[in-house]
Parts: C-alpha cells; structure tokens; sequence
C-alpha cells in the first residue's frame, strides 16, 4: 500500500495541474450558467473539491 | 448371608468366566455389560463388592468408580484391566479402588483378594 | 456610522491578550510534556498562516478587478499538498536529523553548510518580506481607518506625517508582542509550541469571520448566490468578471500558469510556511491529514471571494469605495457594527499571524546567518572565549525583530499606497520562489554544487529587483519612471517589464519567468561544470538519500582529534550548562556509557554537538564554531567516499547479522516443531503399543482364566468343558488374528509389505470377496447385491490385498446388519480415470464423531457385541492398502439409515 501512495499522488498531482491548466481549463470558460451560477467559478471549484475528496480519500486510507 | 459380586465388563467370554468362577465360590453374581448398566445395579442391587472393567463402552471403569465413590457405599472395588500401566493402577487407587487386577489374573489369587476384602478367609469359604 | 476609537483599540488588545494567554498555555503545556499541539488539525490550521491580510482583504479586491484571477494563489498551494506526502516529509525528515530551523540553513546546510548561500539566502528573503510585511500594516491600518474614521468606503485619503501615524506604533505594538512570546526561550529545536497554538486558534477565527461576512452580504444583503450572481451576469461590465480572459491577452493562459506555480513554490519555501510546516511540525505522519485539510481551509476561506467583491461592486458601483475593504465596508453600510468588529478581528488574525510567524522565522534567519556570522570573524568575539552566549542570541533575534517591522513600516510608508494588496504579495512570492531550484534540487540531484546555487540565486535575485522590485518603486514615485518606460541607459532591450523585448506578460509573469529560467539554467549549469567539495558531496548524500538512512546509522563525515572538555565548554556558550550537560550525559546514554566525563571525543560526539549547536545558530555558524574548537583534518572526497563506504558495509553487516540471527530463530522453530512431531509420533506408538497390549490381553484373561478353571476342576461336568473349551478355541482364533493384523500393519506402514502387482480386474475381485463370504450372508438371511459391470481395462495392482479389502468392508456389514431383513449392496462404478466401489448396508449407521474415528487403529466402533471377532484393525489396514495403490477411502453414514464404506482406484 504504501509502496503504491507515491505514485498515486504523483499521478493525481499531473491530473490536478492538467485540469487547472489550458487547454482544459478553457471548457469551463463559457457564457453559460448551472443552477444560475456562473460556468467558470463553478467548474474551478467543481474540480478543486473533488481534488481535495479524492487526496483526502488517498492519505486516510493509507494506514 | 451371600455376598452379592456385580461383574462389570463388556468382554463375554471374560464375563462368562468370572461369572463361573464367583458362583462356583458360592457368591451371587450379578452381570453388567457396560458402565451405565453398571451403575444402574449398583443402586439396584446394592452389591458387596464390584469387579470392575476399566474399559468399557458408555462409561469407563474409572468413571463408574468416581460416581460411586461420590456416594456414601461400603461396597468394596477391583478393577481389573488389560493395561498394566503404573499410572492406571495410581488413577485407580486415587479414585478410590480398594485393589487391582491385571488381566490375565491367576484365578485363585482372584478369588484370595476378593476374599480377604469381604472379609472372609479362606478356611470360612462357604463353600 | 462609525465606532468608537477607544472600542475598536480596547477589543484589538483584548484579543492580542488572548493570543497571549493561549501562547503561554501552549509554552507550559509543552513543558509538561504534554503537547496541545501534537494533533493534526492544529497542524493544519497553523498551515493556514498562508491565509493573510493578504487573502482576507486582497483577494476580494483582485476578484472585483480581475474576477476569477484570485484563485491561482490558492490553487498553487492545492496542487503543492498533493506532493506533500513526498516532497514536505522529505524536508521534515531533513530538518529533523540535522535540525535545520530556516529555509536560509536548509539551503546553505545541504551545499556544505557554506555561511555565503545561507547570508545570501537570508538577504533575499529580507528584501523579498518586507514588502509582504508592510502589506499586513497597510490592511490593519486601512481597515482600523474605516472603522474609526469619517469615510465609508475607505478610499485613500493623504497620509499623516509618520510620528502622528498610528500605523508606525501599531508596528511597534506588534513587534513588542512577537519579542514576548516569540524569544522568550531559546528551544532545542527552535520549535515554538505557543506560537503554533495561538497561530491555529487565529486561522480559526479568520475563516469564522469571513465566512461569517460572506454569508451576511450573500444572503442578508442579496436573496442568495442565485439573485448575487444572476445581477452580475444582467451587468455587462461585471458578467466579464466571471470569464477567464477579459483582457484580451494572448498570454492569457500562461499568467495563469505562472501564477499557480508562483503559489505553489511559496507555499514551500515562505520562510512562515517553512516555519510551521517543517521545524514547528511535530510528528511527519500529521502531514497525511494536514495535507487535505490545509487545502479544504483555502477552499472554505475562497468560497465567497467572488461574493462579496460582486456585491460590493453593486452596492457601491464601482470606483466608488476600496474594492480591498469590502469585507468591512458591506457590513457597515448595512450598520451591523457588531459584525464589522468581528471582521476586523478576524482580519487583524490573518495579519498579526503572518508577521508573528514571518518575523520569528526571519529573526532567526538573520541571528544565525547574517549576524552571527560576522560577529564570528570579529577577532574579540572568538578570544572572548567561555561565556554564557544565549542572552547575547536572544538579544540579537529581538533587535532583528523590531528591525523587521520597522523596515516593514517604511516600505508601507513610502511605496505602500501605490499598489494595491495583492500587487505587493506578488513581488514578495516572486523573490521566495527563487529558493526553489536550490532546495528542490538539493532534495533530489546529489550533483547539485554550491557554486551553482551561488550563480543561481545571484542571477535570478537580481533579475528580480530589476524587473520587479525597481519598477515597483519607481512607480511609486521614489524613483524616475523612465528606466521603466523606455529602458536603462535608454536601451529599450533594457525595459525591465519587457526584457528583450518579450512583450505582452503582465510584470509579475514577466519576472517570473526571467527570474526562474535565469537561474535554473545557470544552477544547473554551473553545477555540471564544477566540483563539489568534500562537505558539498557528504552533505548532499546525507539530505538526498535521507529515507534510506533510517535506523540510525548514518555515515559521520568528520576526521580528526578532539577533547571532550573543549566541546562542553563549546556547547555551554551557546546552550547554557543544563542543556550542554543534558547533551552530554544523552550522547553518554546513546553509547552506552555509563559516565559522560570518560567518553571518546570521537566523530559521532563532534556530529552531535555540531547538529544540537546548528539548531541554536544554524549549521553554517555551527561549522565554523566547531572547526575552530577541535583539530580537524579537512575532508577530501576519498574520504567521504571511504567514510560513505564504511557506513554501507556496516549496515550491509548488520543486514547479515540481522539474517543469521532470522534464520537461526527460523530453524529454531523448526526444530521445536520438528520436536512436537516426534513426541507426538511417540505418544501414538505408545498409544498403538498399549492398545495392542490391551487387546492380546483380553482373549488371554479368557483363556488363562477358564484353563485355570478346568485345571481345579478336575470333576468339571463334560458339558461345561466342552463349552468352555469352544470359547478357548475362538479366543486363541482371535490371537493369532489379531497378531497377524498387527504385523501386517506393521509391515505396510514401514514399506515392509510385499506387494504382488499383476493387471487386475475389479469385477472379479469383488466377485471372489463374494464367493468367499457368501455363505455366512446366506446363514444370516441376508441379501448381498452386486450391480456394476465388468470393467474394460484392467488395474494394476495386488489382486489378494483388494480381496482382503472386499472381505473386511464385507465382514464389518455383515456384523452391523439386522437379524432379519439384512441387505448389502455392492457398486461398482468404472470410469476412465479409475475404479470407485461403495459397500452400503443397512444396519444402524455411524454418528458424525465416529465417522471421523473409523479408520483409526483399534477404534471399533458400535456395540461391542456386534464384532466379536473384530481387532479394530481391520478398516486401518484396509485403507492402508488402498493409499498404496494412489487411492483413497471413506464412509458416509446418516445415523439410522446404514453406511456406505466406499474406496476410489486411480487406474496407472
């Protein structure tokens, strides 16, 4: 397991600064809006808490 | 008064023995072929004395003479056993048996013990 | 509507108290021995010093002029925990074996603890800090001006002259609280368990305070995030707040990308960041929890960023009122003056925690680095020897303080109005992340060389100030503004915000890239092209290979003699005598030696009391404190080669030893288990010889008995004798039975049996067991039924033991079968791979427990009656038989309706 916690964070670090980086950050970058919120905010955000559930979700099952 | 003998074996022909040979000394012998039985004529039969098999189905020997010898009893024991192992004979006699034989036993020193222990010696045999 | 001078000073101080209090009980708690501290969740909290004045005023500010632009500073640090696991523990590890207390000594102790990187280091982070410092001033200042004075919307009004200004004495204010509790005591480790209470508790009360304000605009003021952001998008000039590239830049993409990398390096090497992420961290496995919760902090704190600036920009328009103070000035345009207090306090816990930490963490950078440093090559200061020198270090720290806060007065002073927050945080982030290639690479490239950390850092400070901190003031009006317009010495090639001509980056990008790329390549560069000295190359294998070095065992790089006496009085200067004895009699313990005073001064007493010095002065002043104490021979790099050699045989040695010691505790085992075997194999042949003994003995009572009988008995009626003599006869019978199974068993089992293998098949041995046994089936009544057929291919095997087989399951159903009604079946199933044959009968079946004991030796199940001629030998053989030949046997009985005793052939 813990063999395996580096390369996992490694890999979720590349997916997190594939995310917040062009091009992929420009399909949030829209005039649109969800449940009347804004596009762009709510995709950053979006991506930002499911960043931190799946870190969360890496370190505290690792014992 | 005759003296009542319960033999306790589950070995026929050895029972049919034993069975001959206290009778022919003028006891009344009673026969139980496994340890329940045994326990059973004992409350039943209350005999004098019991020649009792170590091995035996339901109930060992030595469990019938931890039973018997919870209770209250005169009665007077021997047991008899094919292994002639010192912790056997120690387990026996912790247990309360008043003597031991080991099979095969000589039948006049048999019926000697059996004697002394009733009480009688052998010039009062009733025979 | 304004509050009262004397409320908003009285609260302010109130809960500066407060801070106090909670300072020293941790300070006191921490001496007990019992940590307040030692949690992961304070840990993460105090990580969340990040959060300053900065985020708390400047990010509501940037997010009402640039929209979105506000979240790379705290998408950097999102991206950096992830790596935390990996990179922060390496440099808690780092940090904790050789107690390294600052960015500047983690830098300079890894190239070869060179006092040049660490002033160098230290030089950079004063003039990077300051501006960050003056920031905290600025917003405590500005926010404390609304609050008290006549404008709502806190626009700039003219500064008061400096001696009338309350900015100045609230630095001094601060600067006297820091001394208070940050230098009371000089600790082991320069850790600060107070500090990092006080410092949680205040990012406690920042996130309280502005979510609590984020949720009055949204929902007192606004019917929501819907109604708050639908009037945004109805308003064209804020609906551009809310897309990503409003300036038309084609360079868009990478300012983006520059930002977050800007964040996430500071986020390391922040000297505040460095302070409670590594020195002041307790135990390396809190970072697991910290490394989410920090970054779940920044996204709580960020959630109503946009919010609030949006509502400000329509409740005011914009232009109207400082974009920076919208936190205060929202709620007291609604009048709730409680709530505004509130906000305050909270932006006054995201100020002071920044300067508290910052300037505990750069004093101590400045004591042992710039300061200590030169007064060691001051010739009275090293003859001044013996002397308690503690008191002169606190005082040193103290100094550097006040020193800090004032120079962070200054800058807000004279250049503090001009940007707004978020512009001044920048420039300092940009100065912090040219730390990164000398300590990231230090981390992980054993090549990396002093020099090139030297031309590194030189190369990209400089192209800092000159495209970043120059402009900054010139635009401040300190300086002309026409080296900026139009390039120095009128070289537009010069123009510092367009470097060769590289046009179109904002400043900050701009810098950046000029900064880092210079002086990457050139640390890169010159690290391949010179030689690492013998301390560099020790230095780098100690702090890149810091995982593989646990245990304890570490190579010491040091040669050369030393007196025990010189290295106490040493320590005595710098850690007072209870902690040098203390050190000492530790040092004794961990040899094992019983008395500190008769211990070799060897290298490992030399290391120890260089690495404790190094957290008191830093381990370039340590060095040098060292070196002049003992006699030293320099360290070539053969040396550390030979030392680094000696080390890995020691440990490859103690690997061995540590495998012999494994495999003799394995055979031991063995040996017992083996041990456990043979007593109990003994215990079964003692069992096996005392069953035989008990089952030759009891046809021998019989036998002995009724001779015995007869012999007495000379008038014994004819009858009797005949019948005893019939009962003599099967008892002898049953001896020579019970003998001969007895050594037949004997014989299979010790591979003694001759086996007669010819081509059998089954179907007549069954037929002949049949024929043999037939007849007593026939005089019992009994039906014996044989169904399967004659098999196509013969087995090979021993035809009269499968017979033997046959008849022992035979005889054993014919004993177990009623009287009357007794029925037998034989079946016989050939298949390709082998032969199975089932015995079932249909006598009173076999219980679970004596299934499992029918093929043990003498186990004669069921009524004794039933077997009288049975040896409880005969199913044990039986099986025996069949294993031989690869099969195997079984029985299955369901008590009450007969057994089936069944047994499978391989045929080959």
């Amino acid at each position: 397991m813990r063999r395996l916690l580096a390369p996992r964070l490694i890999a979720l670090f590349v997916l997190g600064w594939a995310l917040f980086s062009f091009p992929l950050i420009q399909l949030w970058d829209r005039e649109a809006s969800l449940f009347g919120l804004p596009l762009l905010p709510l995709g950053l955000f979006f991506v930002w808490a499911v960043l931190i559930g799946v870190l969360a979700w890496l370190m505290e099952r690792d014992p | 008064m005759t003296r009542k003998i319960l033999i306790a074996d589950d070995e026929p022909n050895i029972v049919i023995s034993l069975e001959y040979l206290m009778k022919r000394e003028g006891y009344e012998v009673l026969v139980a072929r496994d340890g329940e039985e045994a326990l059973a004529m004992i409350a039943e039969h209350e005999p004098d004395l019991l020649l009792l098999d170590a091995m035996m189905p339901k109930k060992t020997g030595f469990e019938v003479l931890q039973a018997v010898r919870g209770q209250q009893s005169a009665m007077k024991i021997i047991m008899l056993t094919a292994k002639g192992r010192d912790t056997d004979i120690e387990k026996g006699r912790a247990l309360g048996a008043d003597d031991y034989v080991v099979k095969p036993f000589s039948t006049r020193e048999l019926v000697d013990r059996v004697g002394r222990l009733l009480g009688l010696s052998a010039d009062d045999n009733p025979e | 509507m304004n509050l009262p001078i004397s409320l908003v000073i009285g609260i302010s101080f109130a809960y500066l108290a407060l801070l106090f209090a909670i300072a020293w009980y941790g300070d006191r708690r921490a001496a007990q021995g019992r940590s307040i501290i030692a949690s992961p969740w304070v840990y993460a909290l105090s990580i969340a010093v990040y959060c300053t004045a900065w985020t708390y005023f400047g990010s509501v500010g940037r997010a009402s002029v640039e929209g979105v632009w506000f979240l790379p500073i705290y998408l950097g640090p999102m991206l950096a925990m992830i790596l935390a696991w990996v990179v922060i523990r390496k440099m808690v590890r780092i940090a904790k074996n050789y107690r390294i207390t600052s960015v500047a000594d983690f830098i300079a102790s890894r190239y070869g603890k060179s006092p040049l990187i660490a002033g160098l280091v230290t030089l950079i982070t004063v003039v990077g800090i300051v501006p960050y410092i003056a920031l905290q001033l600025k917003a405590i200042s500005a926010g404390y001006g609304l609050l008290i004075g006549p404008a709502e919307t806190g626009l700039v009004e003219a500064p008061p002259a400096w001696w009338q200004d309350s900015t100045l004495y609230l630095a001094l204010a601060l600067a006297g609280f820091i001394i208070l509790f940050g230098t009371r005591h000089l600790d082991m480790t320069e850790r600060h368990e107070g500090m990092v209470a006080a410092i949680a508790f205040e990012s406690i009360v920042k996130l309280m305070a502005f979510l609590a304000v984020g949720l009055f605009v949204t929902y007192w003021m606004f019917d929501g995030l819907g109604d708050l952001f639908g009037r945004a998008m109805a308003d064209e000039s804020l609906a551009r707040l809310l897309r990503f590239d409003h300036g038309g830049s084609q360079h868009v993409y990478s300012q983006w990308f520059a930002l977050i990398l800007l964040a996430m390096l500071s986020v390391l090497f922040l000297p505040r960041q460095f302070q409670v992420m590594v020195v002041e961290n307790v135990d390396e496995r809190h970072l697991k929890r910290a490394a989410w919760v920090f970054p779940l902090y920044l996204f709580l704190i960020n959630l109503f960023v946009l919010p609030i600036a949006l509502a400000g920009l329509i409740h005011f328009g914009p232009g109207q009122a400082n974009p920076d103070l919208f936190v205060l000035s929202l709620p007291l345009a609604e009048e709730a003056m409680a709530l505004a207090l509130f906000v305050f306090i909270g932006g006054l816990s995201a100020a002071t925690g920044m300067v508290i930490v910052e300037s505990i963490a750069v004093s101590t950078m400045i004591c042992n680095d710039l300061v200590m440093p030169a007064l060691l090559k001051t010739r009275r200061f090293r003859q001044r020897a013996g002397g308690d020198l503690t008191r002169l270090l606190k005082t040193i720290r103290r100094i550097a303080i006040v020193a800090l806060l004032l120079l962070g007065y200054l800058y807000f002073y004279l250049a503090g109005e001009a940007y707004a927050l978020v512009s001044i945080g920048l420039i300092s982030f940009a100065a912090v992340a040219q730390f990164a290639p000398a300590a990231l690479g230090g981390m992980y490239w054993k090549g990396a060389t002093a020099s090139g950390v030297l031309a590194g850092l030189a190369v990209g400070f400089g192209f800092w100030v000159y495209t970043l901190m120059l402009p900054s003031i010139a635009k401040s009006g300190w300086m002309t503004t026409d080296f900026v317009e139009y390039g120095a010495f009128g070289l537009a090639w010069l123009k510092p915000e367009a470097l060769l001509g590289l046009e179109g980056l904002d400043p900050i990008t701009h810098s950046l890239f000029w900064s880092l790329f210079g002086n990457i390549a050139v640390f890169i560069g010159v690290s391949l092209i010179s030689r690492p000295t013998a301390r560099e190359a020790s230095q780098a294998l100690l702090f890149v290979d810091v995982f593989e070095r646990a245990g304890g065992r570490e190579p010491v790089f040091w040669q050369g003699r030393a007196r025990a006496e010189d290295l106490l009085a040493l320590s005595e200067r710098f850690l007072g005598p209870d902690a040098a004895r203390e050190l000492f009699v530790e040092h004794a313990r961990s040899i094992g030696s019983n008395s500190p005073d008769r211990m070799p001064a060897d290298a490992r007493l030399v290391q120890r009391v260089e690495t404790r010095l190094a957290g008191t002065i830093g381990s370039a002043s340590a060095r040098v404190m060292v070196a002049s104490a003992v006699d030293e021979e320099p360290l070539e790099l053969d040396d550390v080669l030979r030392i680094l050699d000696e080390a890995s045989q020691l440990r490859a040695y103690s690997r061995a030893l540590e495998d012999k010691s494994r495999s003799l505790e394995q055979a031991t085992e063995e040996l017992k288990a083996a041990n456990e075997q043979l007593k109990s194999l003994d215990r079964l042949k003692d069992d096996f010889m005392s069953s035989v003994t008990h089952e030759l003995r009891t046809p021998l009572t019989s036998i002995r008995a009724l001779t015995e009988m007869m012999r007495d008995e000379p008038d014994m009626p004819t009858s009797q004798r005949r019948e005893f003599l019939d009962i003599m006869v099967a008892e002898t019978e049953r001896l020579s039975r019970l003998v001969g199974q007895v050594l037949d068993l004997a014989r299979i089992e010790a591979g003694h049996a001759e086996w007669h293998n010819s081509d059998v098949d089954m179907h007549s041995v069954v037929m002949q067991a049949v024929g043999s046994i037939g007849s007593r089936f026939e005089d019992k009544g009994a039906e014996l039924k044989v169904q399967g057929s004659r098999s196509a291919k013969p087995l090979r095997a021993d035809a009269d033991r499968l017979v033997q087989v046959m008849l022992n399951l035979l005889s054993n159903a014919l004993k177990v079968i009623p009287d009357q009604g007794g029925r037998v079946e034989i079946d016989l199933r050939d298949e390709e791979a082998g032969v199975t044959v089932t015995v079932s009968d249909n006598g009173p079946g076999i219980s679970q427990a004596e299934q499992r004991e029918v093929f043990d030796k003498f186990r004669q199940v069921g009524d004794r009656d039933q077997h009288r001629e049975g040896t409880g030998l005969g199913l044990p053989i039986s099986r025996q038989i069949i294993e031989h030949f690869g099969g195997r046997m079984w029985v299955e009985s369901e008590p009450g309706h007969g057994a089936t005793f069944g047994f499978y052939l391989p045929r080959g």
